[in-house]
């Protein structure tokens, strides 16, 4: 046993540090790290830098653009983004989509979608959740009729998608829509389905979440056109791509490297600012005994994180069903920080300023006046990407035989 | 980067598994809990014929110099049979010996520990010192008229784990140049024998002017014991991870085969859900024993060790916690009985918890560890 990484792969770790420290512009650090909202040319601007250095896929085979990283180096690239407070690499194109088509789509999909999708030219979306099927996923109701007319053999799409992060900047949305409603098994009839977001029929609605910001919408299609060219695998096979996608994890589940900078945030942060007796916080021992437990909570995950990495780089298979483990892990993590984070300011908490506004206006505190909404915020992530509770589910169902 | 035990080791804990599984069941270890000694005799000689009693200490002596690591797949298999012989007692007695002793201290013990002739236990722990390794206040001072070597030990020392087993006990005392070792032999101190929640052997243990030994440097002996100390928490870490794989294992296999309402309880979701807790609670507490472990054999400093064992303590509190509580839980009435082992994979959890500082004790030390 050796907790240890290899004198090769600290090697790499202080090289992936040294690139970022020299690549990652201070505006967009500052942005991510003060908790503001990161724009469409954000997001894309790193994007692109990362694409021009050939990082921005490296789990991608080596002809579209892969690293060839073996699991480990993919973590530890994660890890020291996470922790250097790069803006995130939207995962709908290069970790969702990208993977779907790497594995499903045809060589014409594939020359079509993936150059742009790597080069930042297209910005993604997913279009699963609707209003009826958030965790019962395969009761979508979104509608996709065959149809031809004089411009040649298509869908016609009629339905609403919800939860859509980031459809306000996207290009494209790949859809799970259902092109047979008569048969009996709800998974059967589903197909996976690429939309152009400019075809007409197609409305977004922003939700503004309760921090004020601005990340999710609905998504309406009103009689929408989609080239059949534009179907992946094959019709009524989309819930095996769904599926597929679902299992393709991403090494970085737990967000360990952005738990560990936020951990030092809070520490820094709580040894400068007074407790009620005017000694610092951080000496407070009500308050440093729950921030030891949310670091001991880190530690742990991060070892399991590595137990995994390293069944997977011996076994050469995916790690299966224990990845909702850091998953339910990660996001309890996140969410106790946030949570002291915002404790931590005590008083100072309260002003409100809404995720996305002006970080310069002098009103407000730059640190302490985003720790609620950010609070608020993350209540999401026991939520989303399947619910810690469907996380329950599937280790009940696929671990432990239940 | 590896979390697999190496062949020798993975040799080692089947074979120790294999042993117990055999030897060791329920109902045999139902007859060793009862008997007048409390432990087996048998057990013990086929435990240090694997070598067990052998592993920690140096080739020198007969020994294998492993560490903590290599003892780690043999804690596991004793968490999971619940394991009641003087065995770790034994190891903390033999560490003392061979971190703090002289060379022929170590010459004149650890061979006869090694061989399982030997069995040793460590008197360290007083009323109102709580887990504060420091606070001692049994006294020492040098023999009048001996030879001397020979040092008089007056104190009371509580829950000492193997205290009547023991032939020879390493007893902690102040002299006038601090917490110092000494080596007693055990007919010259009162036993108060008991047994303890988790159905091993204790005793309180009181000596007025005991004729010891002194172990190692006078006045320097709290290094050697925090060190010898994370060592017996690591490796209780190990423990408690064999023992939750335990309650784990067995309230599973519960909710598929226990029918109510026609099914089996494991259809329920809001009991799937605790038990899938439980599950992750059990692979949290394994990675921070492979933690713990491994830093006690590393030579990364004492404060790095000691930060390590005490976040992996705190976790293992929480979490043996947790488990043996939802163990019983899901077992419903049968789970309170002593008929089942789950209430004694309880029982242990529970002591292990607080073992060697509890959370609160630990959350205090990693904070302090911090500065």
């Amino acid at each position: 046993m050796d907790l240890n990484y290899s004198q090769e792969e600290s090697a790499f770790r202080d090289e992936v540090r040294g690139w970022l420290k020299a690549n990652l512009p201070q505006d967009l650090r500052d942005k991510v790290v003060n908790y503001g909202e990161l724009t469409r040319d954000d997001l894309l601007r790193w994007h692109k830098i990362l694409a021009k250095k050939g990082w921005v896929a490296p789990a991608w085979p080596k002809e579209w653009g892969g690293t060839g990283w073996n699991v480990v180096q993919r973590y530890i690239f994660e890890e020291e983004c996470g922790f250097a407070g790069t803006p995130p690499i939207v995962s709908f194109g290069m970790h969702m989509c990208g993977p779907v088509l790497l594995r499903f789509g045809t060589e014409a999909q594939k020359k079509r979608f993936l150059p742009r999708m790597y080069n930042g030219e297209d910005f993604w979306c997913q279009g699963y959740s609707e209003p009826g099927s958030g965790s019962d996923l395969a009761s979508l109701k979104t509608k996709a009729e065959r149809a031809s007319d004089k411009s040649g053999d298509h869908y016609v799409v009629n339905g609403q998608k919800i939860w859509t992060t980031l459809g306000h900047y996207a290009d494209w949305i790949f859809c799970l829509v259902r092109t047979d409603s008569t048969l009996a098994k709800r998974q059967e009839g589903i197909s996976f389905l690429l939309i152009d977001m400019r075809t007409p029929g197609i409305t977004v609605r922003p939700l503004v979440l309760m921090d004020g910001g601005h990340e999710v919408n609905e998504v309406f299609f009103d009689n929408v056109k989609v080239p059949v060219e534009n179907l992946v695998h094959e019709e009524g096979k989309g819930w095996t791509v769904a599926k597929y996608l679902l299992g393709h994890e991403r090494m970085n589940t737990g967000r360990i490297g952005a738990s560990k900078r936020e951990l030092a945030k809070l520490k820094d942060f709580a040894a400068r600012q007074p407790g009620d007796d005017g000694l610092p916080l951080i000496e407070d021992a009500r308050f440093r005994d729950r921030l030891t437990r949310v670091e001991v909570e880190l530690m742990a995950l991060e070892i399991t994180n590595l137990r995994f990495l390293d069944q997977m780089r011996r076994s050469g298979q995916p790690p299966g069903a224990d990845v909702s483990m850091l998953k339910i892990k990660g996001t309890e993590i996140q969410q106790g920080l946030t949570e002291l984070s915002m404790q931590a300011v005590g008083p100072l908490a309260q002003p409100f300023r809404a995720t996305g506004t002006d970080l310069e206006d002098g009103a407000f505190d730059r640190f302490t006046a985003g720790l609620a909404p950010r609070y608020c915020n993350y209540r999401k992530t026991t939520i989303y990407a399947g619910s810690n509770e469907i996380q329950r589910n599937i280790i009940s169902k696929m671990t432990l035989g239940l | 980067m590896n979390f697999d035990y190496n062949e020798e080791q993975q040799l080692l804990a089947d074979s120790v598994r294999r042993f117990l599984a055999k030897n060791y069941g329920f109902e045999a270890r139902k007859k060793i809990v009862a008997s007048k000694q409390g432990w087996s005799a048998e057990v013990w000689t086929q435990l240090a014929e694997m070598g067990l009693t052998g592993l920690p200490f140096s080739t020198d002596y007969g020994g294998f110099g492993g560490g903590a690591v290599d003892l780690m797949g043999v804690m596991e298999a004793a968490g999971d049979a619940l394991l009641v012989e003087p065995y770790l007692p034994t190891l903390m007695g033999g560490l003392l010996v061979a971190r703090a002793g002289g060379d022929a201290q170590k010459k004149a013990l650890l061979p006869a520990v090694v061989e399982g002739r030997l069995k040793l236990a460590f008197a360290h722990s007083e009323k109102g010192a709580r887990y504060n390794l420091a606070r001692v206040g049994a006294s020492a001072r040098r023999s009048t008229g001996g030879a001397g070597s020979a040092w008089e030990i007056t104190g009371e020392k509580l829950v000492v784990l193997g205290a009547e087993a023991a032939d020879r006990i390493v007893v902690s005392a102040n002299t006038d140049k601090g917490l110092s070792l000494f080596l007693v032999s055990r007919e010259s101190l009162r036993v108060r024998p008991y047994v303890t929640l988790d159905e091993q052997r204790a005793g309180d243990v009181g000596f007025a002017k005991a004729q010891g030994e002194l172990l190692g440097a006078e006045g320097g002996a709290l290094p050697v014991i925090e060190e010898v100390m994370d060592f017996a928490t690591a490796l209780v870490c190990a423990e408690a991870v064999g023992a939750m794989k335990f309650a784990c294992d067995t309230t599973l296999e519960y909710l598929k085969t226990r029918k109510q309402f026609g099914v089996p309880i494991g259809t329920f979701q809001a009991l799937q859900h605790r038990m899938v807790d439980m599950y992750v609670a059990h692979e949290q507490a394994r990675s921070m024993a492979c933690l713990a472990c491994s830093k006690v054999d590393s030579n990364s400093g004492a404060g790095d060790r000691a930060r390590a064992v005490s976040a992996a303590k705190i976790k293992i509190a929480d979490n043996a916690r947790l488990i043996s509580q939802e163990s019983v839980q899901l077992h419903g009435g049968m789970g309170m009985t002593e008929e089942l082992k789950v209430s004694h994979s309880f029982r242990r959890l529970t002591m292990i918890a607080q073992q060697f500082g509890d959370a609160d004790h630990h959350l205090a030390r990693f904070a302090a560890l911090d500065k």
